[in-house]
């Protein structure tokens, strides 16, 4: 039994449809993470889950029971806020006992359980603090205290993260990834970065103008992207969609899997050079199309230096043109042999 | 010398301010006490010190004491009831409710009107025989009645005139410091459980401490303040049934011109404002969350 089922689940404020008829499930135990670009619906559908907003239609399920029509405090969730929401004026044991003393926990199990989650989460010291006297990360701690205690089942993060600097974003990222396996809880995540997802999730359901483009695992994501817009989505520098002799399909190529060789298929000039550290990110000019490549180390070609391009025939992915849907899935066998794949780019680069 | 120069440049600086200060504020207020200590100069006989005198005769004076205590009864009749009143109205206008703006507004107008408007509105509701409540009465077969004219309800109904002036002047300070509560915190709550009651209690009402101590501050200070409509509606009667304290101060310096007593009785409500403003930060301020 799935721990969450979103089943035709849409959200319409007057026009605006938010979420549009989404439907997924998250097992027990696992980190599913709702990811898109900004106003896909992802908050919007964690609101739905959590019962902070009324679903317009469909139906939700936690542990198997509907919960589309219960208050929050009765879906057996827990949430952590993206401001944190923690009240100011209390102070840091009094944030995290909260819910406890909501539901008139005993004073004795209160302090058991608070004194496991501040061991848990580093907070021990900072009790009697107030928020206000507290760094980000520190809070954001004491918002996954708050959350955690409860011992929800499942437990709804809304881009926790964001507010933190890249070092402790890093950290909490893989914290929150240690704690949520150590407690086994069900975990939906949203995030609007591709890489906290890619790092931290089990499952990645990829959101796009409140509808699902993609509900995959993160290896899968990657070596698979079910459109191209997923296609472009995941991966830093994003895949290279180029325009093929077929005007009906897209190539696309992922910028790690390009080489640059004194013998490679295609002709190309390089643009710009972006160098990295660990690698360089190389703008190629493949006639009129513009060609990511990213390569190890430094690159010792000035801007503008004719190289050759290659790649390896079983990394190319091929979408519809029109829908954007990738070909290899609904079509066998595929529309072009691995062969002819280099050509084609030639000829639809024309060089 | 040259070290100094900054310091009389600021002291320069300062004067115009300094000088209106002392001249309308701080000066009055010391000539006030010393006046306090003086008997009034009347036909040719000039002002004499007489020490304490003036405070001697105040503890014998039976309409002091009956002022002192209607204005007791008048701040414990306002405070309260328009503070409750004015978080009341807040926390409803600051909800999703239709027609808001409306309601703010309303809620909103008395305290624009100046008091001597709102003392004739209620002149007439408190009209005997043909004022509005008197008719609403009628309705219901309930006899006449001389409101104002009557020493068990005249403070009654002053008490009640204020606190509908008063309640929507605090409830924009309530209105402004709610929507300073982030609507998240709301959300977090419903989270985890807590009911609305348990919401305001551990929550919104602590976060509003600050407004609340302002409010009260105010509504003290305008409880001994505020006299417009006694002397509009009243003029401290019957038989000085709804005399307040700075009315009383008006009736002695500026109709029977006893300066001397009037500056003694007023030396008196400073020290009474003084202490219970004080006493108010100094017993909440320790319950007071300033963000
Ligand atoms: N209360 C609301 N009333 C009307 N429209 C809303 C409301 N809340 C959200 N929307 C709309 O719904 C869409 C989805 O919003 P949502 O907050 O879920 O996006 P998001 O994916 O969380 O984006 P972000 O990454 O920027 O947080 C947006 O177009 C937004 O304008
Ligand atoms: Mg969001």
């Amino acid at each position: 039994m799935s721990a969450v089922a979103v089943e035709e689940v849409t959200k319409q404020w007057g026009e605006t449809r938010a979420v549009d008829g989404v439907s997924f499930t998250a097992a027990a135990g696992s980190l599913v993470v709702l990811l898109g670009p900004s106003g896909c619906g992802k908050s919007t559908t964690l609101r739905l889950i959590a019962g902070l907003e009324a679903a317009s239609a469909g139906r939700i399920r936690i542990a198997g029971r509907d919960v589309t029509h219960l208050p929050p405090a009765r879906r057996g969730i827990a949430m952590v806020f993206q401001s944190y929401a923690l009240f100011p004026h209390l102070t840091v044991a009094e944030n995290i006992l909260f819910g406890l003393r909501v539901r008139k926990v005993p004073a004795a199990e209160r302090r058991r359980r608070l004194a496991k989650v501040a061991g848990l989460l580093g907070l021990e010291r900072l009790l009697e603090r107030k928020p206000a006297q507290l760094s980000g990360g520190q809070q954001q701690r004491v918002a996954l205290g708050r959350a955690i205690i409860a011992e929800a089942p499942v437990c709804l993060m809304d881009e926790p993260l964001s507010n933190l600097d890249a070092q402790l974003r890093h950290e909490m990222r893989r914290e929150i990834r240690a704690l949520q396996q150590k407690l086994g809880m069900t975990m939906l995540y949203v995030t609007h970065d591709q890489s906290e997802a890619m790092s931290m999730a089990d499952q990645v359901i990829l959101l796009r103008g409140g509808r699902i483009e993609q509900d995959a695992a993160p290896a899968a994501l990657y070596d698979r992207p079910a459109t191209a817009f997923a296609a472009r989505f995941i991966g830093t520098p994003p895949m290279n969609i180029l325009r093929s002799a077929d005007a009906g399909v897209l190539l696309g190529i992922r910028p790690e899997d390009i080489v640059l060789a004194e013998r490679g298929d295609v002709a190309a000039r390089i643009g710009a050079i972006e160098y990295l550290g660990a690698d360089s990110t190389v703008t190629c000019m493949l006639g009129g199309e513009t060609v990511l490549a990213r390569v190890q180390g430094r690159v010792g070609l000035p801007a503008g230096a004719a190289v050759r391009l290659s790649w390896p025939r079983e990394r190319v992915h091929l979408f519809d043109a029109a829908t954007g849907r990738r070909l290899d899935d609904t079509m066998s066998p595929p529309p072009a042999a691995a062969q002819e794949l280099g050509e084609r780019v030639a000829a639809a680069a024309g060089g | 010398m040259r070290r100094f120069e900054p310091q009389i440049q600021g002291w320069l600086l300062l004067l115009p301010a300094a000088v209106l200060l002392v001249a309308f504020t701080h000066y009055p207020a010391v000539a006030t006490v010393w006046h306090s200590f003086f008997s009034t100069a009347r036909g040719g006989r000039a002002a004499q010190f007489i020490g304490l005198d003036n405070y001697r005769d105040m503890m014998d004076d039976p309409v002091f004491w009956q002022a002192l205590r209607n204005n007791a009864v008048f701040a414990l009749g306002t405070i309260p009831v328009s503070i409750a009143l004015a978080l009341l109205m807040a926390l409803w206008v600051n909800g999703r409710i239709l027609g808001r703006g409306m309601l703010r507004l309303a809620f909103f107008t008395p305290t624009v009107l100046p008091m001597i408007a709102v003392a004739n509105i209620w002149l007439f509701f408190y009209t005997p025989g043909y004022g509005l409540i008197d008719q609403l009465g009628s309705l219901f077969g309930l006899p006449e009645h001389n409101w104002l004219g009557n020493r068990d309800t005249v403070l009654g109904c002053l008490i009640v005139v204020t606190v509908w002036k008063e309640a929507g002047f605090f409830m924009i300070f309530y209105l402004a410091a709610l929507q300073q509560i982030s609507p998240v915190l709301g959300e977090a709550a419903a989270v985890e459980g807590a009911g609305r009651w348990y919401f305001f209690r551990r929550v919104t009402f602590p976060l509003l401490m600050p407004t609340t101590l302002f409010v009260l501050v105010n509504a003290v200070i305008n409880s001994f303040r505020l006299v417009d409509h006694v002397v509009a509606m009243t003029k401290g009667g019957p038989d000085n049934a709804s005399a307040l304290l700075l009315y009383y101060i008006y009736d002695v310096g500026f109709r029977f011109w006893d300066t001397g007593y009037a500056a003694a009785l007023t030396v008196v409500l400073l020290v009474i404002l003084a202490v219970l403003a004080l006493g108010q930060f100094l017993i909440l301020e320790r319950r007071v969350h300033y963000q």
